[in-house]
């Protein structure tokens, strides 16, 4: 009897998460971000400097199974002395239901410019970092990751 | 509540750069998600992060509800004197938590 209750219950939730997935692909607030958000986060953090691509290499796994913790690595191209450092990484989306993703500030006392983290990641996309160096000027570097399970309905 | 881990070298040569492991335990509630109900589950998140040398900031971060859960960091700096390193993260309400690392500089 007990057995039966549980399985009973077990089917219950499971009819039950599978509307609220449905709920969630039909709800406006998951509204993705697409590439000109991504500009626009991008263009509210550093202005409208231009970007050159180079100095900054991203690192991500080539396929994520689970997009709910995804590590990410930044490491930027820089001697990191007094006078010639990395002022700041910004990490990007254009996928996920807001660009950014996060900010990160150096000094020159980090000694080497690298940063990891977890990220969380809705869906196949191509996650972006931008850097400023001291001298104000930008670079950017990025790569792309193939999620097979989306954070979408699990973040 | 929060349980935080560090994970600083205890000793080091002046002028070694020296890795550093920061986690803290939370959720990281996104505000995307809904509960079995369909009720949209409020954001809770960590928004930001911020360690420092005898005083002085070496790092800080800045963290969106795309950092997934428990929240890790690794991130380097240059071991210049012996002292302590203090971790400090806030919520978005202000909640701080706090901890902090020995390390001997020969």
């Amino acid at each position: 009897m007990k057995m039966d209750k549980s399985i009973t219950l077990n089917r219950r939730s499971l009819l039950l998460s599978a509307g609220g997935a449905i709920a969630i692909t039909s709800s406006p607030i998951l509204a993705m971000a697409d590439e000109a958000d991504l500009e626009r986060a991008r263009r509210d953090l550093f202005g409208d400097l231009p970007i050159r691509e180079g100095r900054v290499t991203v690192k991500l796994p080539p396929i994520a199974e689970n997009g709910y913790s995804v590590p990410l690595s930044v490491t930027v191209d820089s001697p990191m002395s007094a006078d010639d450092y990395v002022q700041r990484v910004a990490i990007f989306s254009p996928r996920n239901p807001l660009p950014n993703i996060a900010q990160f500030h150096f000094t020159p006392r980090a000694g080497k410019a690298f940063v990891s983290t977890r990220i969380r990641m809705s869906g196949t996309q191509s996650i972006q970092a931008v850097a400023e160096m001291s001298d104000g000027s930008l670079w950017s570097g990025s790569m792309q990751t193939l999620v097979t399970l989306a954070a979408c309905v699990v973040l | 509540m929060a349980s935080i881990r560090l994970a600083v070298p205890e000793t080091a040569n002046q002028g070694d750069v020296i890795e550093i492991k920061a986690l803290i335990q939370h959720e990281m509630e996104s505000g995307f998600r809904r509960g079995s109900r369909g009720e949209a589950i409020p954001r809770d998140i960590i928004t930001t992060f911020e360690c420092t040398y005898n005083g002085k900031q070496i790092f800080s971060a800045e963290f969106y509800p795309a950092i997934a859960a428990n929240p890790i960091l690794t991130f380097h700096t240059i071991a210049t004197e012996n002292g302590t390193l203090v971790f400090t993260w806030r919520d978005q309400n202000g909640q701080i938590w706090s901890d902090e690392a020995a390390i001997e500089v020969t």
